[in-house]
């Protein structure tokens, strides 16, 4: 058995644990370690993902215990492209954090950087639905101190305000998965496939209060319509770096709802039919319209990105809700985009915030701000890849989320949303460019006469360019991943569609899940086998226990 | 006792959910710790009750009780503790730094930047 898989979970914890403990007072002893962590992360979730791209489902047993009743993980094509996918983003978030000074703004930031990394992984490639419970627990307390990071009276709040929200959601999710195991008698995801099959329809009222409630927690991650309000005021108020870490953390949920929706209920189950035709989908063209409008209304730039987030994860939901591989495959290839479009721009949200001095990222009038050329055209490529326009990803992945679209029912309802969103979105971003970039060189250049005294207080207050090229660096890092993943786009979407054929036939994951054997216990062996064999004490055999299922 | 049960988590939750909604911090982390209560009793019952059954294999017992559910619920219990440790000392920090301790984030004044967190206080007020 191999031991890889575990690896994306393992090194980040014990790093983490050993930056604290050993490395606490030298940041830049943490920062080697912690960038050569996220490097050697990188390398084994390329590894992970070559591994899985032949089709091979690989199974790791925690302690050797076999699938029902221990816990293990699954690397199959969807998990380690969500695990290169964070693989790839976080040494171009660590970048920015080192070269923009953020990770010496309050204590602890690599530590909590790598718990982040450890729960973000740990829910990628868990095969349990409790033990995704605990992973995502892990990935939110290490985000609470994230989010706080530096502190600040209004980081605070709306961190507080995060918190509260995650809480409630963390509540629902155990309630989920109460019912589940009430209805089943098991956790395991592959195990959960095959009981929730078998299930009478006639008796299936528990159940689909689960599905509801598990999809509901799900949304909450994903930030779809009735359950966003936690979003925008913690992604704008977040520390930068952490925002566009949190990028991936909307997927997490996105792909929770792709994972239980395609292997516990998949679309074709009679006890769930209708879930997503009637609720997924209006929901995400809701949050998608709300986004968009949003992105018109924000009177900041953080706000606007924050709200293009939840555009953005509104169109990948009405792609996963239409529920066909075609749609799977084009959400997708919008999870990638999105990622790191939205990573880029709330990176780049920073950089003006720096820059433009005591304005911060209001959309008023100021002085132009020091190297404003390269910072514009960096957000002029980021926003037009995250409003969709042609020659960037977003453009493509609009494309496939619509093509896919073709043929559903409400086929003209998603296209009516998509494309007038887009042009909302078009205009809110056009607005917040030109006002933060264009209309600053006519605020400051007509000099004495027409200018207010607001202009004065604003004008050259920070001009000096930063010392280190670190962050621009970063973002460049990732506009240039939007831009290889428009170039790449055939590649790419024949992988992709790969993956979502292999979720749309998920009978070897559970045969892989479900018969490999494990540890085999001897004769008054221990009683973790009592609930499905009711209390025979010779479980010799290692399969016992699962051929009644 | 399967209704005692049913109604306490019933209740429990209830009271958790009008807590909540309260827009006090204080309140609204006493309703997540009802709820958190009502979800640990759930996680309890879903295992369906028994009496006085032993969770482990034992000789000449025929009853037993389902020991996952014990086993989640501690993991539930450690977690919840936890966070609501954590959410109290932010609430804590927030509620010091901003001296207001409403839940809801105040919608941004336009005058007010971002560097200058002083006028929010107060017009949250």
């Amino acid at each position: 058995m191999t031991h890889w898989i575990i690896l994306p979970v393992l090194m980040p914890a014990m790093l983490a644990a050993v930056l604290v403990l050993t490395a606490r007072h030298h940041l830049m002893l943490q920062r080697i370690f912690s960038m050569s962590g996220a490097l050697a992360l990188f390398g084994v979730a390329a590894g992970l993902f070559w591994q899985a791209s032949d089709d091979t489902i690989t199974l790791y047993q925690l302690g050797n215990w076999p699938a029902p009743f221990g816990i293990v993980l699954v690397a199959d094509r969807l998990s380690t492209l969500m695990v290169l996918l964070t693989a790839t983003l976080a040494p171009l978030v660590l970048l920015y954090a080192m070269g923009s000074g953020w990770d010496q703004r309050g204590r602890h930031f690599h530590p909590l950087f790598q718990f982040q990394l450890m729960g973000i992984m740990g829910a990628f490639l868990t095969g349990d639905a409790f033990n995704l419970f605990v992973f995502f627990e892990v990935l939110l307390i290490a985000s609470y101190g994230l989010m706080i990071h530096a502190g600040g009276a209004e980081r605070l709040r709306a961190g507080t305000q995060y918190v509260l929200y995650n809480l409630l959601g963390s509540t629902l999710f155990l309630f989920a998965l109460g019912a589940l195991y009430a209805q089943t008698g098991t956790l395991n995801l592959a195990d959960l496939a095959l009981r929730v099959a078998s299930l009478d329809l006639a008796d299936s009222a528990g159940i689909r209060v689960a599905a509801v409630l598990l999809l509901m927690v799900f949304a909450i991650k994903a930030a779809v319509l009735p359950l966003h309000f936690w979003l925008p005021a913690s992604y704008s108020e977040a520390p930068a770096p952490v925002a566009a870490l949190f990028a991936i953390m909307t997927k997490v949920g996105a792909y929770g709802i792709i994972r239980v929706y395609t292997l516990v209920f998949p679309p074709d189950l009679a006890i769930t039919q209708g879930l997503f035709d009637t609720w997924l989908m209006p929901a995400a063209l809701l949050t998608l319209a709300l986004g968009m409008i949003g992105v018109l209304g924000a009177s900041r730039v953080d706000r606007l990105v924050a709200f293009s987030v939840i555009g953005s994860m509104g169109m990948l939901l009405s792609a996963v809700a239409v529920f066909t591989p075609a749609g799977i495959t084009a959400a997708l290839y919008y999870a990638i985009h999105s990622t790191f479009a939205a990573a880029a721009l709330f990176l780049l949200v920073d950089v003006m915030r720096e820059r433009r001095g005591g304005i911060g990222t209001q959309l008023a009038d100021a002085a132009p701000m020091a190297g404003g050329a390269l910072v514009a055209g960096m957000f002029f490529l980021a926003a037009i890849a995250m409003t969709g326009l042609p020659p960037l990803s977003g453009f493509l992945g609009k494309l496939l989320i619509m093509d896919a679209a073709w043929g559903t029912p409400l086929v003209w309802w998603i296209w009516g949303v998509i494309l007038s969103g887009s042009l909302v979105a078009v205009v809110g971003f056009s607005r917040a460019g030109s006002q933060v970039f264009w209309k600053a060189h006519q605020a400051a250049d007509p000099q004495p006469d027409e200018t207010d005294a607001e202009a004065d207080d604003t004008a050259r207050v920070d001009v000096s360019l930063p010392a280190s090229p670190l962050p621009m660096i970063a973002i460049g890092g990732l506009v240039a991943l939007l831009v290889a993943l428009t170039a790449a786009a055939g590649p790419v979407n024949r992988t992709l569609a790969a993956t979502a054929a292999q979720l749309f036939a998920p009978a070897p994951y559970i045969d892989i899940v479900m018969t490999t054997p494990g540890k085999v216990i001897g004769k008054g062996g221990h009683g973790d086998d009592a609930y499905a064999k009711d209390g025979q004490g010779d479980d010799a055999k290692p399969d016992t226990g699962q051929k009644d299922h | 006792m399967e209704l005692l049960i049913a109604s306490a988590i019933g209740v429990l939750t209830a009271a958790g959910i009008y807590m909540v909604l309260r827009f006090r911090t204080f309140p609204v982390i006493i309703g997540t710790s009802l709820l958190s209560y009502a979800v640990n009793v759930f996680l309890f019952a879903s295992g369906r009750l028994a009496v006085n059954a032993p969770p482990v294999l034992r000789d000449g017992v025929e009853v037993y009780t389902d020991p996952l559910p014990q086993a989640l619920v501690l993991t539930a219990i450690v977690i919840s503790f936890g966070m609501t440790a954590v959410v109290v000392i932010i609430a804590l920090g927030s509620w010091l730094s901003s001296d207001d301790d409403l839940v809801d984030v105040p919608a941004v004044p336009a005058a007010a930047g971002g560097a200058d967190p002083a006028p929010r206080g107060e017009a949250a007020q």
